[in-house]
């Protein structure tokens, strides 16, 4: 279990995912830096969190498509004792008929699912090298496992994420640190709320426990609930003349 | 990207409602959506009947504003957004000896829920209402932020108990009750029937009290039960709190009269004729239902309905009647309570008041909803009155009297919405506001 010695730092914070992780670190006496756009949120939910037994909350200033917001959560951070350890929630799906009607959009998507967040990460990785320990956790998506007609340009920005966080795992693993790669299934948030056709559907506070578990045990990639990893199995090995004429 | 077409139901499932809802995660789209336009919101649905329901209309899920504000563990006063359930509240403190000062039967039940019912528990007789303990509240009203406090006389009585008409509960302040710990030392004895009943409750002396009674009981028996008496003592509970859950609805047998008798047999003799102690965590007591996951499944598909009505002191005789009916009706549920109030309330339409307070479970099968309405019109003749957060049946004509400031409330509510934008199902059903603005007045011509 994480301990008061550590300390979170949380991106994309305002997210309900991220809401029950920040809870369940801080009912561990964590101390946690909730980093997102909406100030007036983080705020409450600092006051949360210290309320839940958090050592220390922060909220603190962080835009995916401004990397000069990056560097005084990384200032932060160093000042703090302990292990560093970080989880990303931040990201953004527009459907991909709003993509289609206007192209420029895939810009922002890729910037809040992957090239943002692996850039904060770059910054991040040479503290965890320093300190010889700490967990990064990336979430991702079942989408990016393949591109699908629904969503193929969100889908493309976390398959994007997933493989950067795979070669910061190989970084990170001699210098004693760690990365667990998350891929939720369906999961009740606002992103989720209004989209038809979901099923199977997970409570955020399942995927916050299933992530700390696998931070726990070290894991390397899970997929949460549990058996995404046998949905995905599935739909990665369909053979592509097939899967090209499907729309699932 | 807010707005998801969807099935509502009461807690008894029973009431069913069909509309667009949105469930903000952040105060800041909260707002945004009411500054569109004032709509009713709610929260775990928790309330019986149609309280939380609203038709065809918009409306807002609450339980993903949840988080506690502020806290000071030297005065035990608390900040929390409306949709934090009651039960988190007590669980997050309890460590630091303090409890919310009120719970109702179920831990599940939102802040914002506790207020706009004005909730009692079963130390209503000691500390009063839910509402009396709090200190302030924020109310988003259309594109309007306000935050009333006791000293706002008139609008934070309308608020507190007043069934979400003035307002969206964003938030709220609450002075939260100290202890000494989390346990509960609990006094179980049987009660053989209903004036020994009554004697017993003139006679309780602790903080916690409250009475089961076997609503399939005849004759002799009639109101035959157990009253349970509690205090809270030192000791944090440290057990798993493992719950259950009824996994699918019951068949309709499940709950049948011979059943229910049998039911009720055991659990009367579960309790030795001497009596006994026992020290249990507190949310043993307080939520005895709450271990059991969907609960309302074991009335089947149809659901249920509860009747909840308190009488003054002076007619408590009027329960015997009502008891008879029940027992002779033999559609009670093995869910039935009896417990002796004080005179605490906060808001125009609190349901508190001095007197003797019914609940009885009935499935919504056969002739319940006569049956309930029955003993609406019995409450009503007694000077008595039903609690909304638990019906689902009663006609308007029945509630008029109950509440002697309806109009109060009415005057505050129709000022602040006007356009009855905040009116849920029970508001409407009850016709609680009086005849809605479009409607015109009499004797006005065409």
């Amino acid at each position: 279990m994480s301990n008061s010695s550590e300390t979170w730092i949380i991106l994309g914070a305002t997210s309900s995912m991220a809401r029950a992780f920040a809870r369940k670190v801080a009912a561990d006496g964590a101390n946690v830096l909730l980093c997102g756009r909406d100030m007036d949120d983080l705020a409450a939910s600092a006051a949360d969190c210290t309320a839940r037994g958090a050592a220390n909350a922060t909220a603190l200033k962080f835009d995916a498509r401004d990397t000069a917001s990056f560097a005084p959560i990384i200032t932060q951070a160093q000042a703090e004792s302990g292990m560093i350890n970080c989880a990303v929630f931040v990201g953004s799906m527009p459907t991909q008929s709003e993509i289609d009607a206007a192209p420029e959009l895939i810009e922002g998507v890729i910037k809040d699912n992957y090239t943002g967040p692996a850039a904060f990460l770059q910054m991040l990785a040479p503290e965890i090298e320093l300190r010889g320990g700490g967990t990064v956790v990336g979430v991702g998506s079942v989408a990016g496992d393949r591109g699908r007609i629904g969503n193929y340009v969100y889908g493309s920005a976390k398959a994007g994420f997933a493989t950067y966080l795979s070669g910061l795992r190989n970084r990170l693993t001699r210098a004693g640190g760690h990365v667990v790669t998350v891929k939720p299934g369906f999961v009740d948030t606002a992103m989720t709320w209004d989209v038809e056709g979901m099923f199977l559907v997970a409570a955020p506070e399942k995927v916050a426990t299933d992530i700390l578990k696998a931070v726990d045990k070290k894991r390397n990639v899970i997929y949460t609930p549990f058996f995404w990893r046998y949905i995905m199995l599935i739909i990665r090995n369909i053979p592509e003349f097939i899967f090209k004429k499907m729309s699932i | 990207m807010s707005w998801k077409p969807l099935e509502t139901m009461g807690w008894g499932r029973a009431s069913a409602a069909f509309g667009d809802v949105a469930r903000p995660e952040r105060v800041a789209h909260l707002k945004k959506l009411l500054s569109l336009g004032a709509m009713p919101a709610f929260g775990m649905r928790r309330s019986y009947g149609d309280a939380p329901l609203t038709s065809s209309e918009k409306s807002l899920d609450m339980t993903r504003l949840d988080r506690v504000l502020d806290f000071d563990a030297a005065t035990g006063l608390v900040h929390v957004e409306a949709g934090l359930p009651i039960g988190d509240l007590g669980r997050m403190f309890a460590a630091q000896d303090w409890l919310p000062p009120v719970s109702p039967g179920t831990g599940f039940a939102t802040i914002g829920g506790c207020i706009a019912n004005d909730v009692h528990g079963k130390n209503h007789h000691v500390v009063g209402s839910f509402g009396q303990h709090v200190t302030e509240i924020t109310l988003i009203q259309g594109d309007k932020t306000r935050v009333i406090t006791p000293n706002d006389s008139a609008e934070f009585q309308a608020t507190v108990g007043g069934l979400g008409q003035t307002g969206v509960i964003a938030s709220a302040k609450i002075q939260m009750m100290p202890c000494k710990g989390d346990l509960m030392v609990l006094t179980e004895r049987r009660i053989d029937d209903l004036d020994e009943f009554f004697m017993a409750f003139e006679d309780a002396t602790k903080d916690f009290t409250v009475g089961w009674i076997d609503a399939t009981a005849k004759g002799d028996r009639l109101g035959r039960g157990v009253l349970e008496e509690g205090e809270i003592t030192s000791g944090v509970n440290r057990s798993s709190g493992k719950t259950k859950s009824v996994p699918f609805n019951a068949p309709a047998w499940a709950l049948s009269a011979p059943i229910v008798r049998l039911f009720n047999e055991l659990y009367f003799r579960r309790v030795p004729r001497s009596g006994r102690t026992s020290v249990k965590p507190i949310t043993d007591p307080f939520f005895p239902l709450d271990a059991i996951h969907n609960w309302n499944r074991l009335y089947g598909k149809a659901g249920f309905n509860q009747f909840q009505c308190v009488v003054p002191l002076n007619a408590k005789d009027s329960l015997r009647e009502m008891l008879e009916r029940i027992s002779a009706s033999g559609l009670a549920s093995p869910l039935a309570v009896l417990k002796k109030m004080g005179a605490g309330r906060a808001g125009y339409m609190s349901f508190p008041m001095e007197g003797y307070t019914l609940a009885v479970d009935f499935p919504n099968r056969g002739a319940a909803d006569y049956l309930i309405r029955d003993l609406t019109n019995m409450a009503r003749e007694a000077g008595g009155r039903i609690y909304f957060a638990k019906d689902g049946v009663a006609k308007p004509q029945q509630i008029d009297g109950m509440y002697p400031d309806q109009d109060a409330w009415r005057k505050v509510v129709n000022e602040i919405d006007p356009t009855y934008a905040n009116a849920t199902n029970l508001v409407t059903r009850l016709n609680l506001r009086g005849p809605a603005p479009e409607t015109k007045p009499a004797g006005e011509s065409a």
